[in-house]
C-alpha cells in the first residue's frame, strides 16, 4: 500500500518530498499494474506531471498549495473534466471533451490534488460489477479473476492497487460502498446534497451523490472535507459550509447506541459476510458502544422501489443523448431516424434495459402501480429509518451480501446482479450517509466490508465508528 | 400490481425511448424485464394506502439566485463538441420525412 494522502500532503507542504516524485511513483505503479487491472479509461500522465510541477513551484515560492498538496487522485469517468475526455464508459459519449469542470474537480485542484486519470465504471453508473463498461471490465486487485464491484469499480480498484491514495466515485444505489467492500478500501456515500452534483453526469438525480474512496477512514474524511459544502450551481446542494470531520475522528464510540439491522442480517447474506458483521458488532461493543438489534421493516423492499425509481429517473435523464449536441451521431435521413440509430448503437444492453424499465414504470396505465407505489415505499423506508434513529445513533449492516464474485458470474441474469445492492439502497432512498469499512476477510481470503449508516448530516459520528472498526480490523494484504 | 409485461409492451416502450430492437433482443429483454417486475411485485405485501409519495429526500424549495448577467459556456467551444454545427447553431438532418 502506498503512503496515505495525509502523509503525502504533509511531506509535500513541508518541502520534504516533491509532488513530482509522488506523481512519478504513482504513474510507475499504474504502468506496472494497469494491464492486469484496467482501472482507468484514461491516464492523464502529462497533465499530472504539469500539475505536480506547479505544486512544487508554489511550495518553492513559500505558498501553501492546500490540504491535498501533491496527492494523486483518480476520478470516476462520469465527472466532467474540462478538455479531458469524459465517457461514462459509454460509446455514446466517446470522444466528448466537456467544456467545464465538475465542482468537485475544481475543489480538488484548489486543494492541491493532482488528477492522474479517469476511472472505468459500469456504463452510466448502471451496474454492480463494472462489467457493463463499453471499454471492458475492471479486475479486482485482490484476485483479477473477480469483479471489483460497481459501478465505481475503477476508482475502488485504483485505490486498492496503489495507483492513487484517493479516488472519487458516485453512489446511486451503492456504487461507492459495494466496490469499496469488494476491493478492501474505505468508501463513503455522503448525505444527499452535502457534495455538489454539478458536473456529475446524471443517472438518477434524487439518489446520485459523489463521495470518496481511500485506504484509511482519516483520508476519506479529509477528501470529503475538501469536496463538501454548498454550491450555488446545484439547486439540491445543502446550504452551509463543509463539515469538520477529522477533528473528532479519534473520539471513539463509548456511549453511542448502535443497532444491527435485523432485516439485512439473515436471508441472502452469505455466512462469511454475516460472521464479519457479527465480529464488527462485538468490536463496537468492546469499544464501549451499546450494540443491540434494530428493526427497519421496510428495508428489504428498498430493492424493488429502487429498481423502479432509479430507471424512471434514468429514462428521463438519458433522453438527452440524441446525437444533436455532443457525443456520437449515427447519420440518418431524418432527425427521428438519427435519434433512434444513435441511441441504438450508442447504449449498451444494461442501459437499454433500464431506460425501457423506467419508461414502462412511468407510462400511462402503469405509473400508479409501479412508479407511484415505489415512491410510497420510499416514504415507508424513510419513516422506518427515522423510527430506528429514535433508539439508535448509528446502524450497522453488511455492505455487500457476498465477497467479490467471478467475472461473468452474474451477467446473464440482471435480477441476480441487482440483489447485490439490497443493503446499500436504503441510504440512497433516504438521502442519508453511509460508509463501508474493510473488516477482515471472508471466503477465499477476499475482503469483507461492513457498513455504518447514520442520519442526515451524521457523517462525523459515523466516521468515528468507522475509525474504531478500522483500528480493530484484521490486516488484509492485497 | 399490473399484469406481466408483454413482448408488445416492450416494443412499445422501446419505440417511446427511441431504441430499435431486433426480434431476438425483444424476446430477451421481455424475459429480463418481466423478471425484474415480478420481483418488484413484493411491495404488494406493504400497505401504502394513505402514505404520501417521496420524490426527493430533502425538499429544498424555491432555490433562487440573483438575476444577474454572468458568463456562460463559450458558444464556439460548445459547438466544437457537436457532431455537426453551422452558422453558430447545431445542425441536424431534416426533421420531417422529406428533404427540403
Amino acid at each position: 500500500m502506498t503512503a496515505t494522502a495525509l502523509a503525502i500532503a504533509a511531506a509535500v507542504r513541508a518541502g520534504e518530498r516533491s509532488a513530482a516524485a509522488v506523481v512519478e511513483e504513482h504513474l510507475a505503479a499504474i504502468a506496472a499494474g494497469e494491464g492486469a487491472i484496467h482501472a482507468f479509461n484514461l491516464v492523464t500522465a502529462d497533465a499530472a506531471r504539469a500539475a505536480a510541477a506547479e505544486i512544487d513551484r508554489r511550495v518553492g515560492a513559500g505558498e501553501d498549495p492546500g490540504p491535498l498538496a501533491g496527492v494523486p487522485v483518480a476520478l470516476k469517468d462520469n465527472l466532467c473534466t474540462r478538455g479531458v475526455p469524459t465517457t461514462c464508459s459509454s460509446r455514446i459519449l466517446a470522444g466528448w471533451r466537456p467544456p467545464y469542470d465538475a465542482t468537485v474537480v475544481g475543489r480538488l485542484a484548489a486543494a492541491g490534488a493532482v488528477s492522474v486519470g479517469k476511472t472505468n465504471l459500469d456504463e452510466f453508473a448502471m451496474g454492480s460489477s463494472t462489467e457493463n463498461s463499453a471499454f471492458g471490465p475492471t479486475h479486482n486487485p485482490h484476485d483479477p479473476s473477480r469483479v471489483p464491484g460497481g459501478s465505481s469499480g475503477g476508482s475502488a480498484a485504483a485505490v486498492a492497487a496503489g495507483f492513487a491514495p484517493l479516488a472519487l466515485g458516485s453512489d446511486t444505489g451503492g456504487s461507492i460502498r459495494q466496490p469499496a467492500a469488494l476491493c478492501g478500501v474505505v468508501g463513503v456515500k455522503p448525505t444527499y446534497g452535502l457534495v455538489s452534483r454539478y458536473g456529475l453526469i446524471a443517472f438518477a438525480s434524487s439518489l446520485d451523490q459523489i463521495g470518496p474512496f481511500a485506504t484509511t477512514v482519516e483520508d476519506a474524511a479529509l477528501l470529503l472535507e475538501v469536496i463538501a459544502g454548498h454550491d450555488p450551481l446545484d439547486s439540491t446542494s445543502i446550504p452551509g459550509p463543509a463539515p469538520t470531520l477529522r477533528a473528532a475522528l479519534g473520539e471513539g464510540v463509548a456511549g453511542l447506541r448502535i443497532g444491527v439491522v435485523r432485516e439485512l442480517s439473515g436471508d441472502g447474506i452469505a455466512p462469511d459476510v454475516a460472521a464479519r458483521v457479527a465480529a464488527a458488532a462485538e468490536a463496537l461493543a468492546a469499544a464501549g458502544a451499546t450494540v443491540e438489534e434494530a428493526s427497519v421493516p421496510a428495508a428489504t423492499f428498498g430493492l424493488s422501489a429502487y429498481y423502479l425509481i432509479a430507471p424512471a429517473e434514468a429514462s428521463s435523464n438519458l433522453a438527452r443523448y440524441d446525437g444533436v449536441r455532443y457525443g456520437l451521431r449515427v447519420p440518418a435521413a431524418t432527425t427521428g431516424e438519427m435519434y433512434e440509430a444513435t441511441r441504438t448503437a450508442g447504449f449498451g444492453d444494461e442501459v437499454k434495459r433500464r431506460i425501457m424499465l423506467g419508461t414502462y414504470a412511468l407510462s400511462a396505465g402503469y405509473y400508479d402501480a409501479y412508479y407511484g407505489k415505489a415512491q410510497r415505499v420510499r416514504t415507508l423506508i424513510i419513516r422506518d429509518l427515522a423510527a430506528a434513529y429514535e433508539r439508535f445513533d448509528l446502524l450497522l449492516t453488511p455492505t455487500s451480501p457476498t465477497v467479490a464474485f467471478p467475472l461473468g458470474a452474474k451477467t446473464a441474469d440482471p435480477l441476480t446482479m441487482y440483489l447485490n445492492d439490497v443493503c446499500t439502497i436504503p441510504s440512497n432512498l433516504s438521502g442519508q450517509p453511509a460508509v463501508s469499512v474493510p473488516f477482515g476477510t471472508g471466503e477465499g481470503g477476499l475482503p469483507v466490508g461492513v457498513q455504518v449508516l447514520a442520519p442526515a448530516l451524521g457523517e462525523a459520528v459515523m466516521l468515528r465508528a468507522a475509525a474504531v472498526l478500522e483500528a480493530t480490523a484484521p490486516e488484509v494484504t492485497p | 400490481m399490473a399484469e406481466r409485461i408483454s413482448r408488445d409492451d416492450v416494443a412499445h416502450v422501446a419505440r417511446l425511448a427511441r431504441l430499435r430492437l431486433t426480434d431476438d433482443e425483444l424476446d430477451h429483454f421481455t424475459e429480463q424485464l418481466a423478471a425484474v417486475l415480478d420481483h418488484a411485485a413484493d411491495v404488494e405485501a406493504l400497505d401504502v394506502s394513505g402514505v404520501p409519495p417521496t420524490a426527493h429526500p430533502f425538499p429544498l424549495v424555491n432555490v433562487l439566485r440573483a438575476d444577474e448577467v454572468r458568463p456562460s459556456l463559450d458558444r464556439d467551444e460548445v459547438l466544437a463538441a457537436a457532431p455537426a454545427a453551422e452558422d453558430g447553431r447545431f445542425r441536424v438532418p431534416p426533421v420531417l420525412g422529406e428533404a427540403p
